[in-house]
């Protein structure tokens, strides 16, 4: 009986996603395991490439619990990126970039969530005029692809490549050497973003307002919550960790470019989304979305490794999958809207 | 007492936002020719000239404003009705521009082939085909907003990832250029007048009669204003909206088609990149209210060429258009903001204070 | 103050544009009583709440609380939680998202050294509460797994431990079936013998007896008095809502009306229901017929007439229309065959506020016809200046937006709709409320016509007089169910009685 009603629609969600990952990769272990798709590197490659991401999809989750969004994130790192680029080309420290695009973060973040939370303006519109902007932005800043060399900054330049081992899962290669395993320190950064959300979520104050809000707004105001400012928080912090998420994306692509993270907010948005996310806000958690972005992730990697698909099928799986997990959502809500 | 009246009767005129803005970008353009020791009027300069073909063609910065802005205002039609019935907006339309476009070059290339003179189909199969995906996208968007009720921004981000994406699959990840004279006419001139500028006054004109001679024009603002009432009055508010939604993507297949054959190509990254927000913002800057309910069709055209005049008169004071973005976003945002609720009620409440104020003294 | 005292309202106003709400309005609440707070629509007691709980500003008056020494001023929720007044209202205001502890202390939840949520101390402390208060939870399950009346409870159970003098309940049982009420008076029984003073508003006069210590009664913004509950019984207190002294009820005169010999049927529905709002029922209709639907409101008779016009699809049953027998799915159905609804709520359900009065008063009729077949311009306007003659709206001209017309005239304009579609059948819910008195007696005498031209009528009121001046039946509601007709003897009296019901035995 209380197995049973702790079996809600929720957690069902959340099981098929984290079923679907383990299908998808074990298929991709079968079908590729000649190419090396089975190699745990091939895993911490999906976790390597999507660091930002992962980052970005925390953010964005923290908003979609407030029933808002935020898709200004792919425009907004792709500024980052060229900032960074930009000051490091003209001699500026490393250390001093980052902090500059943190600030900036905040600072675009808290504009975002005056106009949603103050101003009442619906956040679909905020985020759009800020993925405009962003975009703009960037090419106002450079319209070239500027790149980050061992010349611009040494020390961006040795974080990009340092190599953090993993003691096990290696393999011979086929020439008999033995490759050991490894991550960046993106993957570092991006994994404790993660686990800091995760505990915000569910033990801060701030963590149970978002969710309160997202549940019922009118409530969580009778009860006592200030529900402009959670809003406007919960802004800030996707914009925060979209900048975080900027750094780690550098550190990947060592480039700025007007055209850097198109569509990366559309990833982040179907990733959480995956990870049993509502849009209409109050339920979902970061596990769920980090299974999102490994799903998303894993798609890219099996098309990669095939080799002979058009590289458009990412982009239209991922669109299938949100279909589908946006429709069993609504036939979910309907359901238990009949039931009552 | 009578200036009074035309004050407000101005005040309250439903086209007042889209023309002001449209009077203040002429008057930025005539400021900066002036500044630049150019006729202060070259902005209305209309002439004729030759082209490289041996035609004749309209010339003139207005005329080119008529003629980009096209396409732009194509979509502001279809996501005028869509916001007006759901209150939310479709943002597929520049993807699903782009699919179309793809599919159309596609039927007339033949699969696989990246650049043909001769068309594999009549030209019209290729058109109607290319419309027809653009409808069934909209039927698409329309039955998950209308009977799943899903947030129409979410529902139509589904296929503002895929459609671009399916765009590309059917062209085989590459442009496909169909350099056929008679493909081309859509982005040509029909003697003098550009074909894009004639093509969208007509589906202005066949959009107005429609709304003229049937009901749907009430129909759609009573279910943007009052679907509850609206039912109670006999109207299906879920069959309005998905209809809306279907006529949208009709028109996004058909600015698709334009854009297509303007530049004789199927160039699946590029065509309608971007267009969704100049339809928004068509509709915004139209005086038309984001939260649904009443229309005004002429605003949003008005809107709409008011937003290629400003990317225009951008481009003329040396605005890349990558960097464009920027000034839209500024104006979408004050845009918003000045109809913003909060901030309405803050000045009306000062402006009372004001008067209590000038009461006392 | 009296020792036992711990609310005290005195001299209550509050004006509303045009409305007086409540005018010069007394109220006590003792320590350890239920006090049910009774009235019609537009009583004035949502308005004498939210005054209390500092959502409306009152302009003159002062409210005093147990306590707290001079006169509280709220100008919050907050504010009045903070002084000792909590509300719990129809829907619960909690988030069925978080679990029941979290909904107990969110807001104000106990703290760990490390600034974190102390979760096993709040789990803990809350399953102590529902414990105590005997509401059988597990307070770690988010709350929208458990049914209205637990969450309900928890709403309650909220507001107890935030340490609440006064609770009051805004109509917490309308959702809530017979079972799930008796478990909700039982905690509501536990705390008013905890000596908190429990404010209850409600529509059902069972409850009232079932629970309640003492009743104040308030009509039109004023207050009508305070009884105890011995004291009261339900045809007085009927009678105090409604506005007529049983002593003097003098009979009022009926307009003639041709008796309707017994023509054939328009209307019969056997056995139709919806789930959750009104009990299966019978009624027939005849042609040229008004029936009466008498009740207080909540009673299920707005319920009753959608579930015939298809705005609430009716889940079980049969209904004959004109001898045939029918399937509504949605109003456009029910048009067809010759029916028209105007609704009780005319802002949510009525008007289409930025539409003109033209295309008011014309949507009904073109939706009928089809989206294809639009009524020309000419046609619309000639129909639209006929009804607004007829019924006499008053409106600069038929191009005024709705909303900026009077709330008399915006119901003419609704009801002006339905007579363009010239139906056989009308149902009309609380046509006259808010309406002034010389439109009253224009919509009776309108409505006593129409069904002299032979059309039925299925009319709604609150106000018993109107409809014994102008019905030939009356069907009887109370608490979801039709209890009964009456087609002779169709007194103020014998109405009010079979309203209010047998005296129950506690």
């Amino acid at each position: 009986m209380k197995t049973k009603s702790k079996m809600n629609g929720h957690t069902i969600l959340l099981l098929i996603t984290i079923g679907l990952f383990i299908v998808l990769y074990a298929g991709g272990c079968i079908a590729y395991s000649s190419r090396g798709f089975s190699h745990l590197q091939t895993f911490l490659n999906i976790l390597i490439t999507n660091s930002g991401l992962i980052c970005v999809t925390c953010g964005l989750t923290v908003v979609m619990l407030t029933a808002g969004i935020d898709i200004s994130v792919g425009a907004l790192i792709a500024m980052d990126c060229m900032i960074l680029a930009v000051g490091m080309r003209s001699g500026h420290n490393a250390i001093v970039m980052i902090l500059i695009v943190l600030v900036i973060g905040i600072a675009f973040g808290m504009f975002q969530g005056f106009l949603v939370g103050y101003l009442e303006i619906q956040p679909f519109i905020v985020t759009m005029a800020g993925m405009f902007f962003c975009r703009g932005m960037t090419a106002v800043i450079c319209t070239e692809q500027v790149s980050i060399t061992e010349k611009t900054s040494k020390l961006f330049y040795d974080w990009a490549n340092a190599k953090i081992n993993i003691p096990f899962g290696g393999y011979l290669n086929n020439k008999g050497k033995y490759m050991v395993p490894y991550i960046r320190p993106s993957v570092v950064i991006a994994l404790l973003l993660l686990l800091f959300t995760y505990l915000m979520l569910k033990y801060t104050k701030l963590g149970r307002a978002f969710y309160a809000i997202g549940g019922n707004a009118v409530s969580a105001a009778m009860m006592g919550l200030n529900v402009k400012k959670v809003k406007m928080v919960a802004y800030m912090l996707s914009s925060i960790f979209c900048s975080i998420g900027a750094i780690c994306y550098a550190l990947n692509t060592m480039a700025g470019s007007v055209s850097q993270a198109t569509g990366l907010e559309m990833d982040a948005i179907s990733s959480a989304v995956i990870g049993g996310t509502l849009l209409t806000g109050g339920v979902g958690n970061v596990i769920g979305s980090f299974f999102g972005v490994l799903i998303n992730g894993t798609i890219s990697s099996i098309v990669k490794t095939n080799g002979k698909l058009a590289s458009s099928w990412p982009n239209i799986l991922t669109a299938a999958l949100l279909f589908v997990f946006i429709v069993i959502q609504s036939v979910f809500a309907m359901m238990r809207n009949r039931k009552k | 007492m009578n200036n009074k009246s035309v004050l407000t009767r101005i005040k309250n005129w439903n086209l007042l936002l889209p023309v002001v803005s449209l009077l203040l970008v002429m008057a930025v353009n005539i400021i900066h020719d002036a500044a630049i020791g150019a006729n202060p009027l070259s902005f209305f300069m209309i002439t004729l000239r030759q082209t490289t073909g041996n035609g004749t063609i309209l010339y003139g910065r207005i005329i080119d404003i008529l003629n980009r802005g096209s396409e732009v205002a194509i979509l502001a039609i279809g996501m005028t009705l869509v916001v007006s019935s759901s209150a939310g907006t479709d943002i597929s339309v520049g993807s699903v521009m782009s699919l179309c476009a793809s599919f159309c070059c596609m039927l007339l290339a033949g699969y696989g082939v990246s650049s043909t003179t001769t068309l594999a189909v009549p030209l019209i199969v290729g058109i109607l085909g290319g419309i027809f995906i653009g409808v069934l996208c909209g039927m698409f968007n329309g039955t998950l907003v209308a009977y799943f009720h899903i947030q129409p921004m979410v529902a139509t981000l589904i296929l503002f990832s895929a459609a671009r994406a399916i765009g590309l699959l059917l062209c085989n990840d590459l442009i496909v250029y169909v350099r056929n004279e008679a493909f081309g006419f859509f982005g040509g001139y029909i003697g003098v007048i550009p074909t894009a500028f004639v093509i969208a006054a007509l589906c202005i004109i066949v959009t107005s009669l429609f709304l003229k001679k049937t009901a749907m024009g009430m129909y759609i603002q009573s279910v943007g204003i009052n679907p509850k009432a609206s039912r109670i009055a006999g109207l299906n508010s879920k069959r309005m909206i998905f209809m809306t939604y279907t006529v949208c993507g009709l028109f996004a297949g058909i600015a698709g088609i334009v854009a297509a054959s303007r530049i004789t190509s199927a160039d699946s990254n590029n065509i309608g990149l971007y267009f969704e927000m100049d339809a928004i913002l068509s509709v915004a800057l139209g005086g038309n209210s984001l939260g649904g309910g009443k229309f005004s069709l002429a605003g949003s055209i008005i809107g709409a060429y008011t937003i290629q005049a400003i990317t225009t008169t951008l481009y003329a004071l040396g605005v890349s258009s990558t960097q464009a973005p920027v000034f839209k976003a500024i104006i979408v945002i004050l845009i918003v903001a000045i109809q913003a609720p909060p901030l309405r009620a803050f000045f009306k409440r000062r402006s009372a204070a004001k008067q209590v104020k000038g009461a006392a003294v | 103050m009296e020792g036992n005292v711990v609310l005290t309202a005195r001299g209550i106003s509050m004006t509303f544009p045009g409305v007086k709400a409540l005018s010069n309005v007394d109220f006590t609440l003792r320590k350890g009583e239920i006090h049910a707070l009774m009235g019609e629509n537009g009583a004035g007691k949502s308005t004498l709440i939210k005054c209390l709980t500092g959502i409306n500003d009152f302009e003159s008056g002062e409210i005093h609380v147990d306590g707290i020494s001079g006169p509280v001023k709220n100008h919050s929720t907050k504010d009045a939680q903070e002084v000792g007044i909590s509300t719990v209202y129809q829907e619960v205001n909690l988030c069925p998202n978080l679990s029941v502890a979290e909904n107990l202390f969110i807001g104000r939840e106990p703290m760990t050294k490390l600034h974190t949520i102390d979760r096993r101390s709040y789990n803990k402390r809350s399953q102590k509460i529902m414990d105590e208060l005997g509401i059988a939870v597990d307070v770690t399950q988010n709350l929208e797994n458990y049914s209205l009346a637990i969450q309900q409870m928890v709403a309650i159970a909220r507001a107890v431990d935030m340490e609440c003098k006064v609770l009051i309940l805004d109509e917490p049982t309308s959702s809530l079936d017979d079972e799930e009420v008796e478990k909700l008076f039982t905690l509501m029984r536990a705390l008013r013998d905890k000596g908190v003073g429990i404010i209850f508003v409600t529509h059902f006069l069972e409850q009232v007896y079932a629970v309640c210590d003492r009743i104040t009664v308030l009509r039109d913004g004023q207050l009508v008095g305070e009884y105890p509950i011995a004291e009261l019984p339900r045809v007085k207190l009927v009678a105090a809502m409604m506005g007529k002294n049983l002593d003097d009820l003098a009979e009022i005169q009926k307009e003639s009306i041709e008796n309707v010999e017994q023509k054939e049927l328009e209307i019969s529905a056997k056995g139709l229901s919806h789930t959750g709002t009104i009990k299966p029922f019978d009624i027939d209709i005849h042609k040229g017929e008004v029936v009466g639907i008498a009740g207080l409101l909540g009673s299920g008779r707005s319920e009753l007439a959608r579930a015939i016009y298809g705005a609430d699809k009716a889940n079980t049953g049969t209904l004959k229309v004109d001898g045939k027998e029918v399937k509504i799915n949605q109003p456009i159905d029910a048009m067809n065959l010759g029916m028209g609804m105007l609704p009780d709520d005319r802002k949510a359900e009525g008007i289409i506020a930025d539409l003109s009065v033209r295309e008011n008063i014309i949507l009904a009729l073109q939706a009928k016809r089809g989206m294809f077949k639009q009524l020309s311009r000419a046609k619309q306007e000639e129909i639209a200046d006929r009804y607004i003659d007829l019924v006499r709206i008053k409106t600069p001209n038929p191009e005024t937006m709705v909303k900026q017309l009077s709330g008399g005239n915006q119901q003419k304009v609704i009801l002006a709709r339905w007579l363009a579609t010239n139906p056989d059948f009308l149902i009309l819910d609380e046509p006259t409320r808010g309406i002034d008195i010389g439109t009253k007696s224009e919509i009776q005498k309108l409505i006593v016509e129409l069904a002299s031209q032979g059309k039925s009528i299925l009319f709604i009121s609150s106000e018993i007089s109107e409809m014994l001046r102008t019905c030939n039946r009356m069907a009887i509601m109370r608490d979801g169910e039709k209890v009964g007709e009456l087609d002779h003897d169709l007194t103020q009296e014998n109405v009010m009685k079979a309203i209010a019901g047998g005296e129950k035995e506690a």
